[in-house]
């Protein structure tokens, strides 16, 4: 049954993947493609919540401002500084660690909603300085972002945002695998024992926001790229609280719950634009509210709950059998 | 050899001195009980020595060394592992990776060495899994091993508890009522598994109310009250203290 | 001179509405220990509803004043039942983060409804000026109305029986409930209460700013700060820090700089955190 379980686990994302590599030719529209792009890059933004909010158990709500804080670093290094494609990715992603890890600093100190009151401050500051310093952000026009030319056709741009968010999946699963994701789960079970049992807290929490940060910031560069443009809404704390769905609606603590729930509630938004406006968006908060109640767990979560379920089934049918 | 000494351990809460000025030694390999009516300081105590709060007054010294005010983690490094009185688990984790935490203090692998796989990594995990099928098998938890902590029963809990303290190699385990809420079969069990514990070496301090339990189990006993040590020494001597007879009378008169 | 205690004034107005809006946190904090992060929608809410009563309906502004609190005293029932009852005894980051969707929820759909601000003009349209200073009547009014609320709820807390009992789960809750007061009633009380004093302040300040569905997310953030800063849990804390953080922000305006108005509060909790990670008083963990 294990096995089984397995497998079939295998199978259904191979399956998935194999959809996601044949999506651009089977008569996607341009538009379409466009839209999946984003939603990946969103994805990875999301995988990196996870590793903080899901595994670690920590609810940042300044990821919006890190996603932000990527994408403009990598557009100013592109740019400004004139720099190449890879250099300016890799630097996006390590500005936005160190900044994670300033800020982490004294706010991972604090615990539980306070965490998140902090963060949230956080980014409420990075909006309001990127609003208002104009040199930064480059004000209304913003900021021009070249693309490269290996990444000038569409087609080229979602493989590669694919193949990233691939990269980052691989890189997140071996870490919550390892003995390394243990420790960051036991200070999401129960902070008290975990330095009970000799765990210095306090540095993993930290080291887990420094490379959830590296993480968001690699995702912002991505969204730049697609964009070619950025402003200073893309630091707004309202994408904070739109990861922060992706992740607990898709599953959190779960490598494909923060994929599902950020590609499945971006496309699917994108999808009711014309038909429900701006109402749409209240579409997020009802979902929030609805999931933590009666699906704690998230998608991914309530299709394990299903699948137990339907095994429970199986083998009491089984036991039945058995027994005179 | 003395491997835990504490001198004029002293924590006040308030106006309420929980802990006052307390000395007692614990021999290398030996079983110390901590006995004392409720609200006598008992888990206070522990909390003090495994650096859970700090202490106002006082010293602890660990295999010779001061580790006075030391923060958890760096006490449980130092080889002092404790169990809570509400038994703590990593409730929602399954009872291998709960030991697995347990033994994360014992190894070093990082980010890089995780991320590239390095053959640290692989190595430790390897040891790890090892240290985690003997603690299961020491501590009768095999065929729990993949279920979630918190839904097992609660005397196997209370064994796991111990079975995460074991698996960080400690010198000396603070357990704080092993046997609480356990019936009296399981209760025997326990006893065993703390008696095992000695046979390895490893000194332990518990904290017990069962005193038929304590009295065969302990090398020596210290007995508290309102946070005063009252008694220290063999059991026999400190069951018949005038002192500590009154303690527990004038707790079943109140 | 009289500029600067002009600028303490409208800092005491500034920090009647935080005192208002931060009292009813603390309250439901300490009572039924709930994060609750949509407090500052329902005080938003409380501002479009006078809009309704007095822009739309002609509703006499003194009339619509307990009106709104009225209403908004049962909005704050229904969050109460609908939202954060099914959650009780779960972990706190559940409740959090349900506040949070109620938060999005009451914001988009305002914004979807009426994407405009909005605004309402005041009941007493008139400026006083005397000996150097200037201010606007409404800004007398906010003060003087927050000031009679806060010692109608110190009365009612303390003369009261219903108020005792709120006190009393405040300070232990398991107690209180082994004395047998009825902790629903209690929880669905302070939620009324809570809700209806952030309506007060709705209605007190809207004549004075425009009525927009992101009013609320600035507000209960630096709420928030107040309550984290003041303690837990703690009213006194929750006064004194909303009149402090009014005023320094008022002076922070005047000497510093308006465009960053809003993220002062926010910088000064992130440094206090940094140094103090408790927060400056001792209220409850």
């Amino acid at each position: 049954m294990e096995k089984l379980e397995k497998y079939g686990k295998r199978a259904f994302f191979a399956l998935l993947l194999a959809l996601a590599i044949a999506l651009p030719w089977i008569g996607l529209k341009l538009y379409q493609l466009r839209v999946l792009t984003l939603a990946l890059a969103w994805a990875i933004a999301a995988v990196s919540l996870n590793l903080i909010l899901g595994y670690t158990g920590q609810a940042s709500l300044a990821h919006g401002a890190f996603l932000g804080i990527g994408a403009y670093t990598f557009g100013i290094f592109t740019e400004r500084v004139g720099l190449n494609f890879w250099p300016s990715l890799l630097i996006a992603g390590l500005v936005t660690a160190f900044l994670g890890l300033l800020v982490g600093l004294p706010s991972l100190r604090t615990k539980g909603p306070y965490f998140a009151i902090v963060t949230l401050c956080f980014n409420v500051i990075v909006f309001k300085v990127f609003e208002n310093w104009t040199w930064l952000s480059g004000g209304i026009q913003g900021q021009k972002v070249p693309c490269p030319s290996f990444l000038t056709q569409r087609w080229a741009r979602y493989y590669f945002v694919l193949g990233a968010l691939l990269l980052v999946l691989v890189v997140v699963r071996f870490i919550v695998k390892s003995l390394l994701g243990i420790t960051f789960m036991s200070i999401r079970s129960n902070e008290n024992l975990a330095e009970a049992t000799g765990i210095n807290s306090f540095r993993y929490k930290l080291l887990s926001f420094t490379v959830s940060c590296f993480i968001v910031g690699l995702a912002g560069a991505l969204l730049a790229v697609e964009n070619q443009h950025l402003d200073f809404t893309v630091t707004n704390y309202a994408y904070s609280f739109n990861l922060l769905v992706y992740v607990l609606i898709g599953g959190a603590a779960t490598l494909s719950g923060p994929v599902l729930g950020a590609v499945g509630l971006y496309y699917f938004l994108d999808y009711v634009e014309k038909s429900l406006g701006e109402y749409r968006f209240v579409l997020f908060g009802f979902i929030l509210i609805v999931a933590i109640i009666y699906f704690p767990r998230g998608m991914v979560g309530g299709l394990s709950r299903l699948w137990d379920w339907a095994k429970g089934r199986h083998a009491s049918y089984r036991a039945r059998e058995v027994t005179p | 050899m003395t491997i835990l000494r504490v001198e004029g351990l002293t924590k006040r809460f308030g106006g309420l001195v929980a802990v006052n000025k307390v000395d007692f030694e614990v021999s290398e390999g030996s079983i110390l009980g901590i006995i004392g009516p409720n609200g006598a300081g008992k888990s206070t105590i522990f909390n003090l020595v495994s650096g859970i709060i700090p202490p106002d007054e006082g010293r602890v010294v660990f295999q010779g060394k001061e580790v006075t005010g030391w923060k958890p983690y760096r006490m449980a490094r130092e080889g002092i592992a404790r169990t809570f009185q509400t038994t703590a688990l990593f409730e929602e984790l399954p009872v291998y990776v709960n030991l697995l935490i347990g033994y994360r203090m014992r190894t070093r692998s990082g980010l890089w060495d995780v991320v590239l796989q390095t053959p640290r990594a692989r190595r430790e995990k390897k040891e790890a899994a090892e240290k985690v099928m003997e603690v299961l098998a020491f501590t009768g938890l095999a065929e729990y091993a993949f279920r979630p902590a918190g839904s097992i029963p609660q005397e196997a809990q209370k064994r796991l508890a111990i079975g995460i303290a074991l698996m960080g190699n400690p010198r000396l385990v603070l357990l704080d009522e092993p046997t609480g809420g356990v019936g009296m079969e399981e209760t025997n069990g326990i006893i065993e598994l703390i008696a095992r514990i000695r046979e390895r070496g490893i000194t332990v301090c518990v904290i017990e109310h069962k005193m038929r339990m304590i009295m065969s189990l302990a090398n020596r006993i210290v007995a508290l009250n309102f946070g005063v040590k009252i008694a220290d020494g063999v059991p026999q001597e400190v069951c018949e203290d005038r002192a500590v007879i009154e303690a527990y009378l004038g707790e079943q008169h109140a | 001179m009289s500029f600067f205690l002009n600028q303490v004034v409208i800092g005491i107005q500034l920090g009647s509405q935080y005192v208002m809006v931060a009292l009813g946190l603390t309250l439901i904090f300490g009572i039924l220990d709930i994060s609750h992060f949509a407090h500052g929608h329902l005080y938003m809410l409380g501002a479009y509803l006078l809009y309704i009563l007095t822009a739309l309906a002609k509703v006499n502004y003194w009339l619509a004043l307990p009106l709104c609190m009225i209403a908004l005293a049962l909005g704050g029932v229904i969050v109460e039942r609908l939202v954060y009852r099914p959650l009780r005894d779960q972990p706190h980051i559940n409740t959090f983060i349900a506040a949070i969707g109620l938060f999005l929820f009451l914001e988009t759909l305002v914004r979807a409804v009426k994407p405009r601000a909005v605004s309402v003009s005041k009941p007493i349209d008139k400026t006083l000026s005397f000996a150097g200073f200037t201010i606007e009547v409404q800004r007398l009014i906010v003060i003087a109305g927050a000031v009679a609320l806060v010692v109608l709820l110190h009365l009612f807390i303390k003369r009261t029986r219903m108020g005792t009992a709120i006190e009393a789960v405040a300070q232990d809750r398991e107690g209180a409930a082994l004395v047998g007061i009825n902790v629903n009633r209690i929880s669905m009380l302070t939620f009324a209460i809570a809700t209806a004093l952030a309506a007060a302040a709705a209605v007190l300040m809207a004549p004075l700013a425009f009525i927009s569905p992101e009013m609320g997310s600035v507000l209960i953030l630096k709420a928030f700060v107040i309550v984290v800063l003041g303690g837990l849990g703690s009213m006194q804390g929750a006064i004194v820090g909303g009149y402090l953080l009014g005023i320094l922000e008022a002076l922070a305006i005047a000497y510093v700089s308006s465009a960053y108005k809003d993220v002062f509060a926010f910088a000064v909790l992130i440094l206090i955190l940094a140094i103090r990670p408790t927060g400056l008083f001792k209220g409850r963990d």
